[in-house]
């Protein structure tokens, strides 16, 4: 069985908000009608959104390091939003595993967020419905869309390729040897959930340069003191005719 | 967690209506086996009457709390695997009950159902009544375990919450009968407030026992396992927005801590001690019986409260500083 998931390099993110902006702008475009926002332009705009991106301090200063953590809907393998739900407007589809949340059968009751241990679904204040990642189900089976494109609006956005996409259930997919190899690990895994996305952690990326290779050893340009190097003083010109 | 208005009235309204039903019946009960004198069917019926006044009172204040009301009737849908859902399906079949039950004490219609040997008469309104009786239980853990089965929500994720919404909603309404029948009956009002008083001391002790247990609980989740990052220090710079979102409304009480410690002292003397005090005086002055019903009804809309914003959400872990 398909699970789709996004694995996402936590050593990459340089948090830069471009999930969050192009996943807004693909789903408040999108036929479900617009992700509600309130003072946009004003003091304390606030709104509806899939994923954000929130930073954290590690360590203390002056040993401290910087985490950038995008943050969605995990699309839990044992989603305790779902059978919380009164109308069944909260499901998880059999075919990928995505979690989804039926606007039209929606009533807005709240009951799924206390359920939901990551606040990982937000309310539409103006929809007055429960929203929440779609893992953009409406572009990833686009088949008018190019085959590269086929990938949730975040994933194509992010400029340093932090987030990856695919079906964590097929071990040989990016996303599954990404989580096997590079240690990618679930949030909050106390709770039973078996959250979809995974997260690959920091790592200590260290380059270690050495004095023959400050002074360019192996630089094949090397020769470059062989080349003709005119003395202080003498005219680079051989002569006025040169001009 | 933030308390909303709408569910503080749904749960102490349904509660005082099915607690007053159960009264109701339970004097019925005696009275059939000969225990306490029967009363007239107007005290009954009527008692029935002022119980749906209630439990309606609360069923409209449960719709303010939804987002789209007039889709309310798609939440029947799932009784399967949610006690919201078997919530919205007990509660109108209880008003159904008691409605029944209240018409066939006001109409006189009480057609023998059977009789026990021993000559015992059981009539259509003991039926009705014992059937009122299972789904005001229903009803009672139904509500009680949309929180108790919340399992993140640790302060909520115990059978004491299922007790308690019993013991609350049961001496709530036995008061309320206690002052009804000082009016209706008065000479049976010393058997309802008689128990109202066993039922308050009961309930006192059970929301003493899960507020013991709450300042005794240990956070399941922390910093380290919401992120996946095993240092001992970490400190949130920024949660992605700069006005707030709904995860910062929707899980916090919005209160100060001071308010939060005031309010504990107050719904435990407004909702316990003083209705206690009330009964006890009030089995002389019946009058006071129905400032007592008044009093403790603050005092378990306080509660209410407390029960929500005390209520700790793993998800505000991501959400502690504004940037
Ligand atoms: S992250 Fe929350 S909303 Fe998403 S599937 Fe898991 S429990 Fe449900
Ligand atoms: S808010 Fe909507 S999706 Fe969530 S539990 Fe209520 S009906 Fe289901």
């Amino acid at each position: 069985m398909t699970q789709l998931a996004l694995v996402i390099d936590l050593n990459v993110c340089v948090g830069c908000h471009a999930c969050v902006t192009s996943c807004k702008e693909w789903n408040t475009s999108g036929s479900a009608g617009p992700l509600c926002d309130e003072n946009p332009y004003d003091l304390n705009p606030t709104g509806t959104f899939f994923n954000r991106v929130q930073t954290f301090e590690i360590g203390k200063y002056p040993h401290s390091e910087t985490l950038h953590f995008p943050k969605s809907c995990l699309h839990c393998e044992d989603p305790p939003c779902v059978p919380v739900c009164p109308t069944g407007a909260s499901y998880k589809r059999e075919e990928d595993g995505i979690v989804l949340v039926d606007y039209d059968k929606c009533i807005g009751c709240k009951y799924c967020t206390w359920a939901c241990p990551y606040g990982a679904r937000e309310f539409d204040e103006k929809a007055k419905v429960m929203k929440k990642c779609t893992l953009c189900v409406d572009r990833i089976y686009d088949m008018s869309l190019p085959e590269r494109d086929r990938k949730p609006s975040c994933v194509k956005a992010c400029p340093t390729s932090a987030r990856m996409f695919g079906d964590i259930h097929d071990p040989e997919s990016d996303v599954s040897q990404a989580i096997r190899e590079d240690g990618g690990y679930a949030l909050m895994p106390e709770w039973g959930t078996h959250p979809s996305n995974h997260y690959l952690p920091r790592r200590k990326t260290k380059l270690k340069i050495h004095l023959d290779e400050l002074e360019r050893a192996d630089n094949p340009l090397k020769v470059d003191g062989q080349l003709p190097k005119p003395g202080k003083g003498e005219s680079s010109m051989e002569d006025a005719s040169a001009w | 967690m933030k308390p909303a208005f709408s569910v503080l009235f749904l749960t102490t309204l349904i509660g005082a209506g099915q607690g007053l039903f159960l009264a109701l019946f339970t004097h019925q009960s005696y009275a059939l086996f000969g225990l306490l004198p029967m009363q007239s069917d107007a005290f009954y019926g009527y008692g029935s009457v002022l119980a749906l006044l209630f439990l309606s009172g609360g069923l409209i204040a449960s719709f303010f709390h939804l987002g789209r009301p007039e889709r309310a009737w798609r939440s029947a849908t799932k009784w399967r695997t949610s006690w919201l859902s078997r919530e919205v399906i007990v509660l109108p079949a209880f008003m159904g009950v008691v409605f029944l039950y209240g018409a066939s004490h006001l109409l006189a219609f009480r057609p023998e159902v059977v009789t026990l040997p021993g000559g015992l008469i059981i009539d259509l309104s003991a039926v009705l009544g014992t059937l009122g009786t299972l789904l005001a239980f229903a009803l009672f853990v139904c509500t009680a375990m949309i929180y108790a089965c919340l399992r993140f929500l640790r302060e909520w994720n115990s059978p004491l919450t299922v007790i308690n919404y019993i013991l609350l909603g049961g001496s709530s309404g036995f008061i309320l009968a206690a002052f009804y029948a000082a009016q209706a009956a008065p000479d049976q009002a010393d058997f309802f407030a008689g128990w109202a008083i066993i039922i308050t001391v009961l309930a006192f002790i059970g929301r003493g026992a899960s507020l013991w247990r709450n300042a005794r609980i240990k956070p399941k989740s922390s910093m380290q396992t919401a992120i996946g990052i095993k240092h001992p220090y970490i400190t949130q710079r920024s949660m992605g927005s700069m006005g707030g979102s709904f995860n910062t409304r929707e899980y916090f009480h919005g209160k100060s801590a001071a308010f939060l410690r005031a309010i504990k002292p107050a719904f435990l003397l407004l909702a316990f001690v003083i209705p206690l005090v009330l009964l006890a005086l009030g089995l002389s002055a019946p009058a006071l019986l129905g400032v007592a019903f008044i009093v403790q009804y603050f005092g378990l809309l306080a509660e209410r409260w407390f029960f929500f914003a005390q209520a700790n959400h793993p998800q505000n872990l991501y959400y502690q500083t504004i940037g």
